[in-house]
């Protein structure tokens, strides 16, 4: 646990890429090889169910702090992060553990079962006798995700750089549904083992977003566009009569999405698709609302299948015949997977094809991304048409070029503190609009991004002179400040107050310039519903 | 007059009605007793000035030409049968406790405060009193201090590896106070010290007073080479503008009670943080509120609401009064550094 906590000190302790990729190098060399299995599982999100809930562990902490739970409550508002308040609020201890990251974890995952009084017998144990990062990291395993400014990008170099193998090759093998306490770093890193691969997609490539006029990428004719659709990026593989449907999240989500068994017997074995999981009520694309019914379940009813069927809107593939085919152009891949969507279409196949456009200049192109919301899609997506298929998100071959968003003038209403990197501070925001009479907000929309640092510690400040009433971490605020509010897609919601959902809102400017009667009303934002 | 209390917060400070003078005012006033030198304690434009004398060279450095009159350490002053005295507070060098008394009920003001001897300022001396009016920058059992030895072990150790991979240290601190704090335990056996304009400004003022190592302003003639592998101290402003592109290759660290928060030195892009306070922590707020044997304690300033709700429970007459002494925050915006 030491030299695990010591990593975790190491990496806290700068802001730099390079020093953080020298640290987990050097990590990689030296730990033995189970911890290393471990720590590729924790930093690549995968994590042991956890073990005991956080209410118990609340309340154990502020018993064996000896401070009222109320007081470790507000502390916990204000530090942003369980594992860290835990760590702060008990007694401290300069010990250290000689067990190592995988004994920790083994004992974490048999205590799952265990009755509450041994659970807590645990943990008092543990925490008296651990140093501060000890401490943390041994509650953070605990609890939940690692968040320390180390991606997993960042650790695959480090690793690629420890053991010599291609960075896209190591980013294919932790790909997918592989336990860390039952595989071992020869197996999940060092062996070629073909029957691993079965179930495993590809990293996904991914696109940025268009920063300067589309015409800068040069010749119109080296590209080819395609509607952005809005639903989940998926990878569905068949392969030995068998199918795995991934999302880009790394989740397998076959069993959620069971339309797509069909796809065995039909789409050759050896295949991999590329496209977008969309919601097709009554025989149309349905909005992300509907498909939101869906992503939720584990199993899925009759009735909801019927009522919102998913279908694939395929637009790559990167196996074929059982070769990965990524290396190819992209113009080719689209012939071999235009020529499968020819063989196999039918009714009954949930398969349908992401149409390419070929314009003849950019104007053309501009006119199309402005139909965009009649044929629900977010805006154009434009693909060189000989890259390969790339790992992660790379600038140059592919770019997302969206609709501008819907925005509306709101007031600020409430606030409440961020967590992690933003912890202690003001940043999660309640918006609101005004009613018929002009005379009461009515809540629409919580917005947590879109200001800089800068703007957000001006922000900060203002609200803790301002606050007007406390609700735990939440401070309702003095009607005062108008913000410009975007968002992708609205509908009409019976769950929410206001009766409008909108989706992903966040906050695209400071409208110092605005008094809060120049804030739209409601009235304004129903008049965006389609 | 039966009822009016000894002192009394109004929107102008604290005010002693029966003197008719005003304890830490943040708006001009004839008469005002100053507790110690950051910016929002002594303040401009008060027409006459009471502090401790040691904090006169740091006021006039500050605001220019005042009328001021200085006190010793336990030395009494009546002003209409209010007897009046300054305390050590151990916050920076000349901080004081106000100490109020008048037909022998007794109120204390702290103005800011740590318990823990830095060897910099005169320690915290506990006076025992019936109201003790107390700042709670850091008011939750989350804040802990390590004793200063250790973590001026980590920050020396931290220059000796910067130094070793060819970089340079650049360590952030407020320029009255913790600044000095740094100067005085930095390890100048590694090597030089170089400060920010601000900060030696500060600590010309304060050399009569205190004994510190030598230190070189960052001027436009010091050449980039000579700095390297060396340590800069500078103010918390500095960091992220074009002053510190002099110093690449550079490492930086912010000493605070903030740094408590990995969030807070994340939010900064800072690479280090040293929990190095010139604040009471947790226990040494409840250890001093003890000592000072007070049945009522006013909050002034910090995470007052949660503080005084603690202080409640246990037992404590506990109250939030509003003040505008600067909430010194996490994001470490100008406190004590005037434009």
């Amino acid at each position: 646990m030491r030299q695990f906590a010591e990593l975790i000190k190491t990496l806290d302790s700068t802001n730099k890429t390079t020093l953080k990729v020298e640290a987990l190098t050097k990590y990689f060399n030296n730990a033995p090889d189970r911890d290393k299995v471990w720590t590729i599982a924790i930093l690549s999100h995968r994590r042991p169910p956890r073990p005991v809930n956080t209410t118990l562990m609340r309340l154990w902490a502020s018993e064996i702090a000896n401070i009222p739970l109320w007081l470790f409550e507000e502390s916990y508002h204000i530090v942003g992060d369980l594992a860290e308040t835990i760590a702060l609020v008990i007694p401290p201890s300069s010990a250290s553990s000689e067990k190592s990251l995988n004994q920790f974890l083994q004992e974490i995952i048999d205590l799952k079962p265990k009755s509450d009084e041994e659970k807590k017998e645990y943990l008092k144990d543990n925490w008296l006798s651990l140093n501060y990062y000890e401490r943390f990291v041994f509650t953070k395993l605990i609890t939940g995700s690692f968040r320390i400014g180390v991606s997993q990008k960042l650790m695959t170099r480090a690793l690629s750089k420890a053991t010599y193998i291609d960075e896209d090759i190591l980013a294919y093998k932790m790909m997918g549904d592989w336990n860390p306490a039952k595989t071992t770093y020869t197996k999940l890193i060092l062996e070629e083992n073909e029957e691993d691969f079965l179930s495993k997609p590809y990293p996904f490539y991914l696109a940025y977003a268009i920063e300067e006029e589309p015409k800068d990428l040069g010749d119109v004719s080296e590209w080819s566009a395609e509607h952005k659709w809005d639903g989940i990026r998926s990878q569905v593989i068949v392969r030995n009569d068998e199918l795995f449907v991934w999302s880009r999240g790394e989740e397998l989500v076959t069993d959620k999405y069971p339309e797509f068994e069909k796809f065995v017997g039909v789409v050759p074995n050896g295949t991999v698709i590329d496209g977008e999981i969309l919601p097709f009520p009554e025989g149309e694309i349905g909005t992300f609302k509907d498909l939101q019914t869906r992503i939720g379940r584990k199993t899925v009813s009759k009735n909801l299948l019927k009522k919102t069927p998913v279908i694939l809107k395929a637009y790559d593939v990167l196996e074929w015949e059982g070769e990965d085919i990524r290396q190819q152009a992209f113009k080719d891949r689209r012939t071999i997977l235009e020529k499968l969507y020819t063989e196999v279409k039918s009714d009954e196949l949930p398969l349908h094809l992401s149409h390419t456009i070929q314009f003849k200049n950019w104007e053309e192109a501009a006119e199309e991304r402005e139909r965009s919301r009649e044929v629900k899609s977010e805006g154009l997506m434009l693909k060189r048409l000989d890259s390969p298929y790339l790992v992660g998100r790379k600038k140059g071959d592919w770019w997302k070029w969206k609709v501008d968003p819907l925005t509306i003038d709101a007031v600020l209403t409430y606030a409440m503190r961020g967590h992690g990197r933003r912890s202690n501070l003001f940043t999660d925001y309640t918006f609101g609009l005004w009613d018929e009479k002009k005379e009461e907000l009515v809540t629409f929309a919580k917005a947590y991004s879109g200001l800089t640092d800068a703007e957000f510690r001006k922000l900060d400040a203002w609200i803790k002179k301002n606050t007007l009433e406390r609700f735990g971490p939440v401070r309702s605020v003095t009607p005062h400040h108008v913000f410009e509010v975007a968002f992708e897609g609205i509908a009409e919601s019976k769950r929410h107050k206001s009766g409008v959902a909108t989706r992903f809102p966040r906050i695209l400017r400071w409208r110092t310039d605005k008094k809060i009667e120049e804030a739209n009303t409601l009235e304004d934002l129903k008049a965006l519903i389609p | 007059m039966k009822n009016t209390p000894l002192l009394a917060f109004n929107d102008i400070g604290i005010y002693c009605a029966q003197a008719d003078v005003y304890l830490d005012p943040w708006r001009p006033v004839d008469k005002a007793i100053i507790s110690h030198g950051h910016a929002d304690h002594s303040r401009w434009g008060h027409k006459k000035y009471i502090t401790h004398h040691s904090n006169i060279p740091i006021i006039k450095h500050r605001l220019g030409e005042i009328n001021v009159s200085g006190k010793d350490w336990n030395e009494t002053f009546s002003i209409n049968n209010v007897k009046f005295s300054f305390h050590p507070a151990g916050h920076i060098i000349g901080s004081a406790q106000i100490r109020v008394e008048y037909k022998g009920e007794v109120w204390v003001f702290t103005g800011d405060y740590k318990t823990e001897d830095d060897g910099v300022a005169k320690p915290y001396e506990p006076v025992k009193c019936h109201t003790f009016i107390t700042e709670c920058t850091f008011g939750l059992p989350a804040f802990k201090w390590q004793p200063q030895e250790e973590v001026f072990a980590e920050i020396n150790n931290w220059w000796q590896q910067n130094q070793s991979e060819g970089r340079t240290s650049v360590i952030f601190g407020y320029s009255l106070g913790k600044a000095q704090r740094l100067l005085k335990y930095l390890d100048t056996s590694i090597g030089k010290i170089y400060t920010h304009g601000a900060i030696e400004n500060m600590t010309e003022v304060l050399r009569p007073q205190l004994e510190m190592p030598e230190t070189t302003r960052i001027t436009r003639d010091v050449k980039k080479e000579e700095i390297k592998g060396n340590i800069v101290v500078a103010p918390p402003s500095a960091h992220g503008t074009p002053w510190i592109k002099k110093m690449v290759p550079y490492v930086t660290a912010s000493a605070s009670g903030w740094m408590t928060f990995r969030g807070a030195r994340r939010r900064r892009a800072i690479d280090r943080g040293f929990v190095l306070s010139d604040h009471c922590d947790w226990q040494g707020l409840l250890s001093s509120i003890k000592e000072t044997g007070a049945e009522k304690v006013i909050c002034t300033h910090g995470y007052t609401d949660i503080f005084s709700k603690y202080l409640r429970e246990i037992g404590y007459d506990a109250r939030t009064e509003q003040t505008q002494y600067e909430e010194e925050n996490a994001e470490q915006t100008s406190k004590t550094e005037d434009e």
